[in-house]
């Protein structure tokens, strides 16, 4: 690792209320060694010499935001991570929301990064037959990433281990019937994502009209600290149907936040939880 | 063994690579019930394999095992090690934060952010063990606990099973104690004992 510089704490503190005042984006509450290590990365990738730099770019250079924005917030997800919570979600959430009489299953993904996790939820549900009955709003913070995310065109090197992945969550299925290897990379089948509404979103600021049956918000929220956390978890749960599901990160927790006591356990090893309480 | 050094420890964190897994199993088997330090282990691990290692662990083991949650809060007398496809990061509270950042050094938990997070909180209060492995990760983190005036420790190379790891942490810093297991477990139960 070659990690030359630290960022005090201080430094974190003139970022975030630079952005805060200038964008209206508010990271003052993100978990501090990840923010801190995402800053020194900033700095390394685009050759600014100090934290002052950075806040001389932000501030005069009116596309810059952008590119902070997606470099600030962490992008990394495959397909059909921990293939046993997808057996889950198809064993004991799907399979209860399929016997409803809901003429729509809604459902938020929440932090979708580049959409890996929305093509691994459309394959399940394809393979459920249930794909057109659902309806997804896919949401995350950064722009650059939402447009990825729909054109569904992935890097071939990444793909082995989706396909690696799904293969573990459904040993006799076809990965490959879902995408075209080409010279640019694998592109994903674009017509599972035909009921998928991609949006630019921030789930702690923005308003969502609608309430879900079911919210993926996976590995998001382990990049906020615990008062951010809470308040995250109050923002869902309003978001959510009543007897709706939620689902997070395997090694995530919400025991700690107020609005827990509104979800019963569904499963904890793969953390899955239902609204019991409005 | 007399442990020399100049502030209380307060936690311990453990990285290992290839070969390090019979290390740590007879370490746990040596330590004391209640040995009173934290002791934040990462070692590399299958990404895609979640469950048995914290098990395999465990068997011989008096001290309790977790695999953390985010924000889980460190205590004493407890192995938390990291989990699989995690990186394992220690925030200012004395909270564990784990984070899907991508790889560092090929590997996902990255001993050099347990390492570096870890001497930021605990700064001469934190004991750093680095074991064998076929890597370099470690290195950074070894320098960094150093700079902040911890104590280091490498698992000697002529015992190790494979030595690049202990090797680059020793080309990058000056560690203060190059030891064999045995003389690792002792070093611990020594500093237990307040020594």
């Amino acid at each position: 690792m070659n990690m030359t510089k630290e960022i005090e704490i201080a430094e974190v503190r003139k970022i975030t209320e630079l952005v805060k005042d200038q964008f209206d984006y508010d990271f003052s509450q993100y978990a501090l060694s990840s923010f801190r290590r995402r800053i020194a990365r900033i700095l390394e990738l685009h050759h600014i010499e100090s934290v002052d730099g950075l806040l001389d770019r932000l501030s005069s250079e009116s596309h810059y935001f952008q590119e902070f924005l997606s470099e600030v917030t962490v992008n990394v997800t495959e397909m059909f991570r921990d293939y046993s919570f997808w057996t889950a979600l198809k064993d004991d959430v799907f399979q209860r929301l399929s016997k409803s009489d809901l003429s729509k299953i809604k459902i938020w993904h929440a932090g979708c990064s580049s959409g890996e996790e929305v093509f691994s939820m459309c394959i399940l549900l394809k393979e459920a037959g249930l794909l057109d009955r659902v309806e997804i709003i896919a949401t995350d913070i950064d722009r650059r990433v939402i447009s990825n995310a729909k054109k569904g065109l992935y890097m071939t090197k990444n793909m082995e281990v989706n396909k690696k992945n799904y293969q573990s969550f459904n040993p006799n299925g076809d990965f490959d019937q879902y995408c075209t290897y080409g010279k640019d990379g694998v592109q994903m089948d674009l017509s599972l994502l035909d009921n998928v509404t991609f949006r630019t979103h921030n789930m702690i600021t923005g308003i969502q009209n609608d309430t879900f049956h079911l919210v993926l918000c996976r590995n998001v929220l382990i990049y906020f600290n615990q008062a951010l956390q809470n308040k995250a978890l109050k923002i869902i749960h309003q978001s959510m149907e009543k007897n709706g599901f939620l689902a997070i990160g395997s090694k995530e927790s919400l025991l700690w936040c107020e609005y827990f006591s509104k979800f019963e356990t569904i499963s904890n090893e793969e953390k899955i939880f239902r609204k019991i309480k409005v | 063994m007399k442990v020399e050094h100049s502030a209380p420890i307060k936690a311990i964190v453990i990285g290992g690579s290839a070969g390090s897994f019979p290390v740590m199993t007879r370490l746990l088997r040596e330590l004391p019930a209640d040995f009173k330090y934290p002791i934040l282990l990462t070692l590399h691990r299958l990404k895609h394999v979640r469950n048995g290692f914290k098990e395999a662990l465990s068997i011989k083991s008096k001290l309790k095992i977790v695999e953390p949650v985010d924000k889980q809060s460190i205590t004493p007398g407890t192995v938390f090690l990291a989990p699989a496809n995690y990186h394992m990061c220690i925030e200012l509270g004395k909270t564990i934060s784990l984070s899907t950042e991508p790889l560092v050094n090929n590997s996902r938990p990255a001993i050099d952010l347990t390492f570096s997070t870890a001497s930021y909180v605990y700064k001469q209060g934190l004991l750093a063990i680095l074991l064998s492995g076929a890597n370099k990760d470690g290195a950074y983190g070894m320098k960094t606990v150093k700079s902040r005036s911890g104590l280091t420790i490498v698992q000697d190379p002529k015992a190790c099973v494979i030595d690049t790891m202990p090797q680059a942490a020793l080309a990058e810093t000056e560690i203060d104690y190059v030891l064999n297991v045995e003389e690792i477990i002792n070093f611990l139960k020594n500093l237990d004992r307040g020594d």
